[in-house]
């Protein structure tokens, strides 16, 4: 019968005091007691009743809040003047006093001078109100005549209050059973927006051990696609601003940045791509991205932008959006172009040629004779300017190395320097000798076809390696080469036969630059591109590539005896960043990692074995 | 100034006496009766329009035709009702303006005489019920005295006089006694058998109510709060808004201008009880002696008995919760024409043929159902649909026809829906409403939207790619070459072209807004007490209709275009046509607040939701109250009728949604779920589903056709009321989709059942 009980009914009355404080207040002094509890009374009363009264403007206000202006029409329907100035929006301030044995709240109204109101500069126009629908909902229900606001205003919305994803509730589709995905949030959570804060921070940051470490998170981390367009944001928003300020450093850093990116397989970048791709090619192809040209060292730069540009032409190029096509055009447009720098030149050559050898054959190789004069007419012209002198040299040696290899493929023998030079002009000769060098390291290469070779195809730091590694012992194990860049093409001082019941003496070779950054990287990253570009390195780097640390955990007395022997060799390559391409250009964990990739492979392969391995 | 008191009482006086009527008078707006004057810049004075002949039209009509004696008896009327409402001032006033003595209206008669001259006006009223627009309808006429000889309790009984109802609590007894009594009666009601106790248990609330207003009015103060104290906790929980506004009232003085205390004693109190349990009663009573107890439950309790089994504690909490008790069985007898109006046959244009053609393959299990559908409506009229020109109604125009196809074009692409294909909900958010969003509104073809907000603006939005234009000057437009087949594209001035426009004009907080139909005009409603009727062609304002003194809290217009209806905080309803400015219908009776207001899908009648906690059912043809709804806990504040008008849902602040079925005038589910005061409600196009918005951020889906479905209804629940609700509403929950921070305060189909929801984004 009785319910749960109420809180009590409101009895309230205010005290007398206030009455009389009220009283005095207007100039009525001596105010009777009798008169002050029946006053009391009948003014609880009627607040009471104002009370009630605002409270229906205020549900009619479709409000939680009760607010002073439903306060003044509660007064206004009871035919009382309202209470002027008190629209403030927040919270009246109330302040306490007491003193002579009374207590009072009062609301403070302090003097104004109305100069300082006038002098002082007016308060930002609030916003105006919109009306806002998600652009979402719209498309999937085409056929509404729904649209709201335009899509920018949309997309900042949603941004700034989080409201568009929100505040639309996506239901199962209309159209029947199809449900839709429930919308992700465009809204990044407190940790994911300090993640992100960290994550671009250090991928820009100084701090060369971090970026490593930034990086491989960006290429592994699976929860990253919230992320993603912040990202991609970052990336174009970064190389627009550095390119204008020609910083290299930066403009490497960013490219690295899509590279990880890239190499996360749980990403899907083909949305964002009409942001990347603007950023890579930028990278690959501006006329100047450092301060001292002739110094710097900005071909790497170039040429690994260029082979991400490769990259994702082979991931994402599909015959619906011809990226490779458009590249392609883009790139050889730019290249005809008579008045085109070397930079530019370099770049589109770089760009072209690491689209493939079937792009080198019909696009670069037929132009070989022109490029060939062009080159000619500034080295060996009229001294112009020492810019155009390197460029040309580098535009001449890229050349090189890329047609070497193609010619080497298609050109029948022999190769002779004249039929070179009647066929590609300037260039012919030194063409003639690199693809003869081309054929002798295609036939070593032919002769180590039957060995099993460990590519590792993922640039992914020493996880893989040592992943791999494990995966050898746990079956037969198998002789494995690692290639490397430079001449010193790191090979299994044993090689076996696949078959090999028993794991033989493997070898396995780390190298680590002393600059904190290992070449693993670049190891990998370039094995896993063409065989081609390992021999071509070659003029370039091999000559700086010296082995600094040679670790030989040979012997391992420890070993009982039933396991074969065998011999980790880390070798540390020397710090020059400018005099090799790759170790600007690759991925660059710190040496600390891939010394412990080793220390990894060891322990997995050989315990006991490690104890050597500084660290 | 004396006239705009005695307009001001014109406007309470037909209020109240319809009120005691049950909306059976009917304002009488016939323009020979009118003699406008040049209308001063009415300040406040909000019957400005109306001149003084308005009042002493209401003496003419109730009495005779003019003469010098009954212009003063028209005056002593006024007078009377003034001194009622205790307008002394108007009545000094009025005295002095009319060279009236003090005697003639101190004569003791003149009470009855009041009485007496509503009861006269209303019998004048009901034989020539009809105003300047509604006697066109030549049919209708004859039909109406018969619905109006619905069963109108005694006159004599309800005759409010304020000071007579509040002397009724001058015997008095000794008021020690009272909570004696009053504890006297629980401890029997409590040791009666289980099925009486829950029915005997509805006594003590009224009975509560007037022994505390009883010792209130006879100054035993110091009582008065003790018993509120002792027996308050003991009233049902739905009751606390009341008990909270007696709790404040301790003194005699206090009675006098409360409102919610006026309804108490005005209206009596209605209980249902069994013919068993009422016997009962009394037998415990007469035993007892108990007179005190007994004078009250004859006075101000109206116990309406039925013969059959008692109804259980949910039955009865099911129906109760409302301040003036159960509707009366009587009042909810009245047939009501709850079917649709005939649709118009609308020749469909020859490449529209095609395009059925067309869709023949790709859905015709949809174009076919709603062809047989068309087809068999015009055949043979639904024996519950009203005549088709029972409410005159506009013409179609051309482009409303064009509109009509274009519906059923649309139409034919629907999705049905279901509680295995439930609706998409696209959001629209304001931004930046900074609080002050107080009502929105969307066009039946979703293609504008439109806000009311609490600076007194009305904002128009177009959600299509269409942009809104004004019409140009009449300069301009003297220029246009009239013959050309673009005219009307012509007439629009390009360079006003935006996606939104403001309309300024309200003076207080926007609360209620409606788009008309055909979508050239838009109504709103205000705080400042008036309809203010917009075109939406020159985005100006047309007309400010004034009649409502207080805050106009809804309006809507009617299916059919041309009425609309708007309710506010004078607890009248008014009906209204565009071309008039003042009402064609006032529909009072509601003891408080009319809260929203909704238009049945065939036009011919009027719900009404209020602060009493009740919904009525107005008919449009003769204003009588036909149905009231009670059972919410508290003050309503949406409504919606389903589209084959058989059924209405509502919401209230007690965030539960109710259904209930016209044609029986009984509740037929409920709906809990929502947390808080639910603003919206709408039924798809189909009626399968219904979309109830509310203040807690969240809209959800129910399944109304299981709703309906579950019903059996037999003659005998229908007699008695005794209503078997499913205990789990959840089973009908389909769904429910929260936004962040953003109250729904709108909601609306699209002609496809793409659920449409707006409200504004409160951070």
């Amino acid at each position: 019968m009785a319910e749960e009980r109420r809180p009590k009914q409101c009895t309230v009355v205010l005290p007398t005091e206030s009455m009389k404080a009220m009283a005095e207040s207007i100039g009525v002094g001596q105010l009777q007691e009798e008169s002050c509890a029946a006053l009391s009374e009948e003014v609880s009363y009627r607040i009471k009743e104002i009370a009630q009264d605002a409270l229906k403007f205020m549900h009619h206000g479709k409000r939680r809040k009760l607010m002073t202006s439903d306060i003044d029409h509660a007064l206004k329907i009871k035919n009382v003047e309202p209470l002027y100035g008190f629209q403030s929006q927040e919270f009246i301030p109330f302040r306490f006093a007491s003193g002579g044995g009374r207590e009072l709240h009062f609301y403070e109204e302090k003097e104004v001078d109305l100069s300082d109101i006038i002098n002082t500069p007016l308060p930002r126009v609030p916003l105006d109100v919109s009306l806002k629908a998600p652009k979402e909902q719209q498309k999937a229900e085409s056929t509404e005549p729904l649209k709201a606001v335009k899509p920018g205003q949309e997309e900042e919305g949603s941004i700034q209050k989080g409201q568009g994803a929100t505040s639309a509730e996506a239901k199962g589709k209309k159209e029947g059973l199809i449900r839709m995905k429930p919308r992700s949030t465009h809204e990044l959570s407190v940790e994911q927006q300090l993640y992100y804060k960290e994550i671009t921070e250090a991928c820009v940051g100084s701090c060369e051990a971090k970026r490593a470490e930034a990086l491989q998170s960006i290429a592994t981390d699976p929860g990253l696609y919230q992320m993603l367009p912040r990202f991609s944001t970052f990336i174009s928003e970064g190389v627009r601003v550095n390119v204008v300020q020609n910083n290299l450093a930066l403009l490497i850093y960013l490219m690295r940045m899509v590279k990880a990116l890239m190499d996360n397989p749980t990403l899907y970048l083909e949305k964002y791509l009409h942001e990347l791709i603007p950023a890579v090619v930028t990278c690959i192809v501006s006329k100047q991205l450092c301060l001292r040209p002739d110094v710097d060292n900005h071909w790497a730069l170039r040429d690994f932008a260029a082979r991400l540009m490769a990259q994702s032409c082979k991931t994402f190029s599909t015959t619906t959006n011809n990226i490779q096509s458009r590249i392609t055009k883009t790139f050889t447009k730019s290249w005809l172009d008579e008045k085109t720098q070397w930079t530019t030149r370099y770049g589109c050559i770089a760009g072209l040629s690491e689209l493939g050898p079937d792009v080198i054959k019909t696009l670069i190789i037929p132009r070989l004779t022109i490029e060939g004069a062009r080159i000619k007419a500034v080295i060996e012209g009229p001294v112009v300017s020492n810019i155009d002198k390197i460029g040309a040299d580098h535009v001449q040696s890229l050349l090189l190395k890329h047609c070497a290899s193609v010619i080497a493929k298609t050109r029948p023998l022999p190769d002779n320097m004249e039929q070179y030079r009647v066929d590609y002009g300037y260039l012919g000769p030194m063409l003639c000798s690199h693809v003869v060098k081309a054929r002798a390291q295609a036939a070593l290469q032919a002769q180590q076809v039957n060995r099993t070779t460990l590519t590792i195809t993922q640039p992914r730091s020493t996880l893989t390696v040592s992943q791999s590694g494990i995966g050898g012992s746990v079956g037969s194990r198998t002789p494995s080469i690692i290639k490397v860049p430079s001449s010193l093409t790191l090979m299994s001082t044993r090689p076996g036969t696949p078959t090999q019941p028993s794991p033989p003496a493997t070898k396995y070779i780390v190298m680590a630059t002393s600059a904190g950054a290992s070449s693993t990287q670049q190891v990998i990253t370039l094995s896993s591109s063409s065989a081609s570009s390992v021999t071509s390195t070659v003029a370039s780097a091999a000559s700086t590539l010296q082995p600094l640390v040679k670790l030989e955990s040979g012997g391992g007395g420890s070993l009982g005896g039933s396991r074969p022997l065998q011999k980790y060799i880390v070798v540390s390559l020397p710090s020059s960043a400018s005099s090799s391409l790759e170790s600007k250009s690759g991925m660059l964990p710190p040496s600390s990692s891939s010394l412990e990739a080793g220390m990894k492979m060891e322990r997995s392969d050989s315990p006991g074995a490690s104890t050597q391995s500084p660290h | 100034f004396h006239r705009l008191f005695i307009l001001l009482v014109h406007a309470h006086f037909i209020s109240k006496m319809a009120a005691v009527q049950d909306g059976q008078v009917d304002l009488e707006v016939e323009k020979k009766e009118i003699k406008t004057e040049t209308s001063n810049d009415g300040s406040g004075n909000n019957n400005a329009n109306s001149s003084s002949p308005g009042s002493t039209s209401l003496g003419a009509t109730s009495k005779s035709p003019t003469g010098p004696a009954e212009d003063q008896q028209t005056l002593l009327a006024v007078l009377q009702f003034l001194k009622r409402n205790k307008l002394n001032e108007s009545v000094d006033i009025l005295r002095r303006e009319a060279g009236l003595s003090v005697e003639i209206d101190d004569s003791p008669g003149s009470a009855s005489g009041g009485a007496g001259s509503g009861g006269a006006s209303n019998s004048t009223v009901d034989g020539g019920d009809t105003n300047s627009l509604l006697s066109r309808v030549s049919i209708a006429i004859p039909a109406a005295p018969a619905v109006t000889a619905a069963p109108v309790p005694p006159k004599g009984l309800d005759q409010p006089d304020v000071n007579v109802v509040l002397s009724a609590y001058s015997q008095q007894g000794d008021p020690d006694l009272y909570p004696l009594y009053y504890n006297g009666l629980k401890k029997f009601i409590e040791s009666v058998l289980d099925c009486h106790r829950a029915e005997l248990s509805q006594v003590f609330y009224p009975l509560f109510v007037h022994m505390y207003l009883e010792l209130v009015y006879n100054n035993h103060e110091v009582e008065a709060k003790q018993f509120f104290e002792k027996f308050s906790g003991d009233q049902e929980c739905y009751y606390a808004e009341d008990l909270r506004i007696l709790s404040g009232m301790t003194k005699k003085e206090h009675m006098k201008g409360n409102e919610t205390m006026l309804d108490f004693r005005t209206s009596k109190f209605v209980l249902r009880i069994s013919r068993d349990s009422y016997q009962l009663l009394k037998r415990h009573l007469q035993e007892r002696q108990n007179n005190q107890i007994w004078n009250i439950i004859q006075e101000h309790l109206y116990i309406d008995i039925f013969d059959g089994m008692p109804r259980s504690k949910s039955q009865i909490d099911a129906m109760s919760g409302s301040l003036a008790g159960e509707a009366k069985r009587d009042a909810n007898k009245t047939k009501v024409f709850y079917g649709l109006l005939k649709e118009p046959e609308i020749e469909v244009p020859l490449d529209d043929e095609d395009e059925e053609a067309e869709n023949e393959e790709g859905k015709p299990k949809k174009k076919k159902p709603k062809k047989d559908s068309m087809g068999s409506k015009s055949k043979k009229q639904d024996p519950n649909a009203p005549q088709q020109t029972r409410i005159p109604l506009p013409e179609l125009k051309d482009s409303d026809k064009l509109d009509k196809i274009m519906n059923m074009k649309e139409a034919a692409k629907k999705i049905r829906l279901g509680s295995d294909n439930l609706p998409s909900i696209c959001f629209y958010t304001f931004l930046n409403a900074y609080q002050g969003l107080t009502a929105v509104d969307i066009t039946d073809d979703s293609s504008l939207i439109a806000g009311g907000f609490a600076d007194s603006t009305v904002r128009v939005w177009s959600v299509t790619p269409k942009k809104l234009r004004r019409v140009k000057s009449a300069a301009d437009l003297s220029n246009i070459d009239k013959e050309s087949d673009d005219v009307l594209e012509r007439i629009m001035d390009e360079k006003t072209a935006s996606e939104s426009k403001i309309l300024y004009g309200h003076s207080g907080p926007v609360y209620g807004i409606s788009f008309s139909p055909d979508r050239n005009y838009l109504l709103s409603s205000s705080e400042d007490g008036t309809v203010r009727l917009w075109s939406l062609q020159t985005f100006t304002c047309l007309v400010g209709y004034k009649g409502h003194n207080y805050p106009v809290w809804d309006t809507q217009f009617s299916p059919y275009g041309y009425y609309f209806v708007s309710g506010g905080h004078d607890r009248v309803a008014r009906l209204w046509a565009t071309d008039h400015y003042q009402p064609l219908r006032m529909f009072a009776g509601h003891l408080a607040d009319v809260t929203c207001t909704r238009f049945h899908p065939n036009s011919n009648y009027v719900a009404t939701g209020s602060a009493d906690r009740t919904i009525r059912l107005w008919d449009v043809l003769n204003g009588n109250c036909v149905r009231i709804l009670t059972g919410h806990k508290g003050p309503i504040h949406s409504l919606a009728f389903s589209p084959n008008g058989k059924f209405m849902a509502s919401g209230a602040t007690d965030g539960r949604v109710l259904l209930w079925d016209i044609g029986h005038g009984l509740m037929i589910g409920e709906l809990k779920g929502h947390t808080d005061t639910i603003y919206a409600l709408r039924f798809s196009r189909d009626g399968e589903i219904l979309a109830s918005g509310s203040m807690d951020n969240t809209v959800k889906l129910w399944d109304t056709l299981k709703a309906f479905d579950d019903v059996e209804l037999d003659d005998f629940t229908a007699a008695t009321g005794h209503i078997h609700l499913p205990e789990n509403s959840q089973e009908l929950l389909l769904g429910s989709y929260t936004t962040k921070s953003t109250p729904v305060i709108h909601l609306h189909f699209t002609r496809r059942n793409l659920l449409l929801a707006a409200g504004a984004y409160n951070p």
